[in-house]
């Protein structure tokens, strides 16, 4: 009878041992076939000539000796540093009003710094066109600089990126022991002298890790350059040259072989001084509280202010842009720059297109890449597979999107491919989408997941509870704000990315973003405007719904976590 | 792939089926044909052949023959229905097109046709109207800042220009492409280099699309815009303050062109469309915005074209436009672009 007993239990668990490798290598085939194979076409094709035949390093011997090719690495490397070197700083000081202040209205100022991110990067620089541009409101400001080139760049990178930098850097210095600033005060140390050695030191791989993010980001965007570069030329618009206009797809492999080694590089530095990092907060520590100032409080809040009005100006250039009827020569205001049927770009089927992309993203990828965290975070055995996977799902972050819609020609446009079919559906820019954006919700999930007691899956376990009912009953509700999270990161990112699935849309799944581009190609700069600030306000109703719904569980499913 | 994915991604696939199966046939049709007339374009077949649902990819002539090419083993297009012809034969050459002899293509003016059609075989594509270069100028800010109205190429290669030239990019733009092309037959190729060279003293940038300078011009980012005739004549129209001016030495231009792309699902519907592509109906649709067609006797005179364009125009080469695009494209890549000295 016992023996039975334990033969029954046996079979029932190595059939879910069985499922559990299954589902981790159906996770694995996922980012395999979707970046890792995709990656590999690419650098295959690099390596080789129009014909396809092998030619070594023959095309990067060809890059090196253009010269116009060759100076967009020296373009890119400047705009993305002055843009990181400008980010950082600014977003230091406001984060720095934020956590350390008692500067008034921190709540507005963090919401007006959040909008930015709903916009695709393609906004900020079609409004410096109208702010700085020839006929511009503030042209005298940039005394005879033209817009179209780095300043225009870096202006519109700094407006797109600020929030990114500012959500790492109010994390990092709202972590701080209240001790450390008591004891330097009790031994007389100048308030300047506790800055540089309590306050920096302590957010200095805030700082680091701000600084390689906001480089990737500088130095990978399409958008703005494509808008607003002019003559000036980066790495990501050369691959959309030399891809779109020279149909020449071995040169813009070389191009995203190159693009790709910043972003690589940036990505190994990140990762180890991840993991260098120790922890801040002792259990002991006393959270530092700023106490008033009116002084400072009021310089921080000016400074703050200035950057939410920058931002508010931006957009509501944008806005105004898109409703007057033949800027510069007649104001009056009009709707017909929304309809977009007779234009370029694919009119209101690309913005429906764009939301089925997004829901779908954001549904799918939620829930796929969720799930296979917590096969990484909550699951024993297999441990080299799930250490794979961790690498696999950090690596997208470090892959520039231009560089993988490309790849994703190379794959999926093989004809022996069997996946072949994918190629101009809706589904491959799911994919690519997902994969794309992949990382930061993993991170999401592992960080959420990190927090639960690891009984559940223990309980679970031993009342015989397949892993897969402890997921779904459990370990998602528990995590659903985080889940959420995830879902509208997904979600904006997915309306607003430009750079990946310009590659990749056909006919049937032409997106809002690339219809902002295509707009400005063609010289509708009012229309383009107007598809932008229709991206803009989608992003922005789902987030409200998002906030609305994520207060409504913290106060009612999720109470626990008030209580305990 | 995880069970979720796979269920999730199929569902998202039954999706953009059903929302592209509704039509009897449906034709894919790249084209680069100025996207405000685009649905005319699709209105006008559809009173003649509603059975037949036209799926639109536009862009502009680079990308489009870009997405052709990359799509050469797995073609995504069933027709090219407003294609320059220098990329047409690009596309022939790669053995991309399907001969086929329209229904009535004999009625077309020869020099609009496939020149093999001529000795006797099917031609690959079919010409329906010419796109002719041609220069906008604002005039308010032409008065603004002194920059006077240009009246030949050369002109915009004088001091008082410097900075206040938009020209399209050859590498993207159809219309960038022919201004390179036809500048290199109107004075050779040494010439037309010398040329470029001052002219690019002036250039404030280069456009991704022909339509872009014109555009820009119009709305007074720029006062000189090189661009092509259609634009201009529209914007004008529209009310924008722009001069169209057609340069004495000559206009280059290059011809719209339709084909089949070799290889598609639905050939009949393709044929019914290039049929009707090279009917007098169609011919008397593409004179709304082009004043030289493919049929003779059907053009009218449109609005801010010049009555004599058709003797303006040079005797384009397209031939040799087509085989020297890619090197003198990567010339001109060399030379002028991303010189970032010239904002």
């Amino acid at each position: 009878m016992r023996g039975a007993f334990v033969m029954h239990g046996a079979r029932w668990l190595s059939g879910e041992a069985l499922v559990r490798l299954l589902v981790l290598l159906a996770a694995l085939a996922l980012l395999v076939v979707g970046l890792l194979f995709p990656l590999a076409s690419m650098l295959v094709k690099s390596l080789q000539d129009r014909a396809g035949d092998f030619v070594g390093l023959a095309n990067f011997a060809r890059y090196v000796q253009t010269p116009a090719l060759v100076g967009s690495i020296v373009n890119s490397l400047t705009v993305a540093l002055t843009s990181t070197a400008l980010v950082v700083g600014l977003a230091f000081l406001c984060a720095y009003g934020i956590t350390r202040t008692c500067m008034p209205g921190k709540r507005l100022f963090r919401m007006l710094a959040v909008l930015p991110i709903l916009a695709p990067s393609l906004l900020p620089a079609i409004s410096l066109v109208y702010l700085f541009g020839n006929q511009g409101w503030f042209r005298e400001v940039l005394m005879g600089q033209s817009i179209y080139g780095p300043i225009g760049i870096v202006l519109g990178m700094c407006f797109w990126i600020f929030p990114h930098a500012l959500m790492i850097l109010t994390t990092a210095l709202s972590t701080s022991d209240a001790r450390l600033y008591e004891a330097a005060e009790a031994l007389g140390t100048p308030k300047w002298r506790s800055f540089l050695t309590i306050t920096l030191p302590g957010a200095r791989y805030g700082l680091i890790s701000c600084a390689f993010v906001v480089f990737t980001l500088a130095i990978t965007d399409f958008g703005v350059p494509k808008i607003i570069g002019g003559q000036f030329s980066v790495l990501a618009t050369d691959v959309y040259r030399q891809v779109v206009g020279q149909q020449n797809f071995q040169m813009g492999a070389v191009v995203s072989v190159i693009l790709l080694l910043p972003a690589l590089a940036s990505f190994v530095v990140d990762r180890w001084i991840q993991r260098r990092q120790v922890a801040q907060l002792s259990a002991r520590a006393v959270p530092w509280r700023p106490t008033p100032s009116p002084l400072r409080d009021w310089a921080f809040a000016g400074l703050c202010y200035a950057v939410g009005a920058a931002i508010l100006l931006v957009i509501g250039t944008a806005i105004y842009a898109s409703l007057v009827q033949f800027w510069p020569y007649n104001l009056s205001l009009t709707l017909e720059h929304y309809a977009f049927e007779m234009l370029a770009g694919g009119g209101w089927a690309s913005w429906f297109n764009s939301l089925k992309l997004a829901f779908s993203v954001a549904l799918i990828g939620t829930l796929v890449i969720f799930f296979n965290a917590w096969l990484i975070e909550k699951s024993d055995g297999y441990r080299v597979l799930r250490q794979g996977l961790h690498f696999l799902a950090m690596l997208p972050m470090a892959v520039p999107g231009m560089v993988l819609g490309l790849a994703y020609i190379f794959f999926f446009n093989q004809a022996g491919n069997p996946l072949n079919w994918l190629y101009g559906t809706l589904a491959i820019l799911v994919l690519n989408t997902l994969v794309h954006f992949y990382t930061v919700c993993h991170l999401t999930s592992v960080t959420a997941l990190k927090q639960l007691d690891p009984e559940f899956e223990a309980v679970g376990a031993s009342l015989k509870v397949p892993f897969w009912v402890t997921f779904r009953r459990v370990t998602l509700p528990v995590s659903l704000p985080a889940v959420l999270d995830i879902s509208v990161y997904l979600f904006v990112n997915a309306m607003t990315t430009v750079s990946a699935v310009v590659f990749l849309y056909t006919s049937d799944t032409r997106l809002a973003s690339v219809a902002v581009m295509h707009l400005d190609e063609a010289g509708y700069f009012a229309s383009a405007a107007a598809m932008a600030v229709l991206i803009f306000f989608t992003s922005l109703a789902v987030k409200l719904a998002h906030a609305a719904l994520s207060h409504l569980l913290l106060t009612r499913a999720q109470a626990w976590r008030q209580a305990g | 792939m995880s069970p979720f994915t796979r269920s999730l991604l199929g569902g998202a696939v039954a999706l953009a089926m059903t929302t592209a199966a509704q039509a009897t046939t449906e034709l894919t049709v790249y084209t680069a044909v100025e996207s405000d007339d685009l649905q005319k374009y699709a209105e006008r077949f559809n009173e003649a052949h509603p059975e037949i649902e036209i799926n639109w990819v536009r862009d502009s002539t680079g990308v489009i023959t870009a997405r052709l090419l990359a799509e050469k083993d797995n073609p995504q297009a069933d027709v090219v229905w407003g294609l320059a012809a220098t990329s047409l034969l690009v596309l022939e050459e790669e053995g991309m097109l399907a001969r086929y002899a329209p229904e009535g293509v004999e009625a077309l003016d020869p020099k609009f046709v496939d020149p093999a059609a001529r000795d006797g075989q099917d031609p690959a594509w079919v010409g329906m109207d010419a796109w002719v270069a041609a220069i906008c100028y604002n005039t308010i800010e032409g008065e603004r800042q002194g920059v006077p109205m240009p009246t030949s190429w050369e002109d915009l290669t004088r001091p008082e220009y410097q900075g206040q030239v938009i020209m399209p990019n050859p590498s993207s733009s159809g219309t960038g492409y022919l201004d390179v092309a036809s500048w290199m037959q109107l004075w050779g190729e040494e010439g037309a280099w010398d040329y470029m060279d001052r002219l690019h003293d002036n250039i404030a940038r280069y456009t991704h699309s022909g339509s872009a300078p014109c555009n820009l011009a119009a709305s007074g980012e720029a006062v000189v815009g090189v661009s092509f005739a259609f634009r201009g004549a529209r914007l004008k129209s529209q009310g924008a303050p722009v001069e169209v001016i057609f340069p004495e030495e000559g206009l280059g231009w290059d011809m719209e062109a339709a084909a089949i792309i070799e290889g598609g699902d639905n050939r009949e519907a393709a044929e019914t469309l290039l049929d009707w592509a090279v009917s007098r109906e169609a011919n008397a649709l593409y004179n709304e915005g082009y004043a030289v067609v493919a049929y003779p006797g059907v053009a009218q005179p449109i609005d801010n074209y010049p009555e004599d364009i058709a003797e303006r125009m040079i005797d384009a080469d397209f031939a040799w436009a087509a085989n020297h695009r890619d090197r003198l494209l990567e010339e001109w890549q060399r030379r002028y672009d991303g010189k970032s000295d010239s904002q």
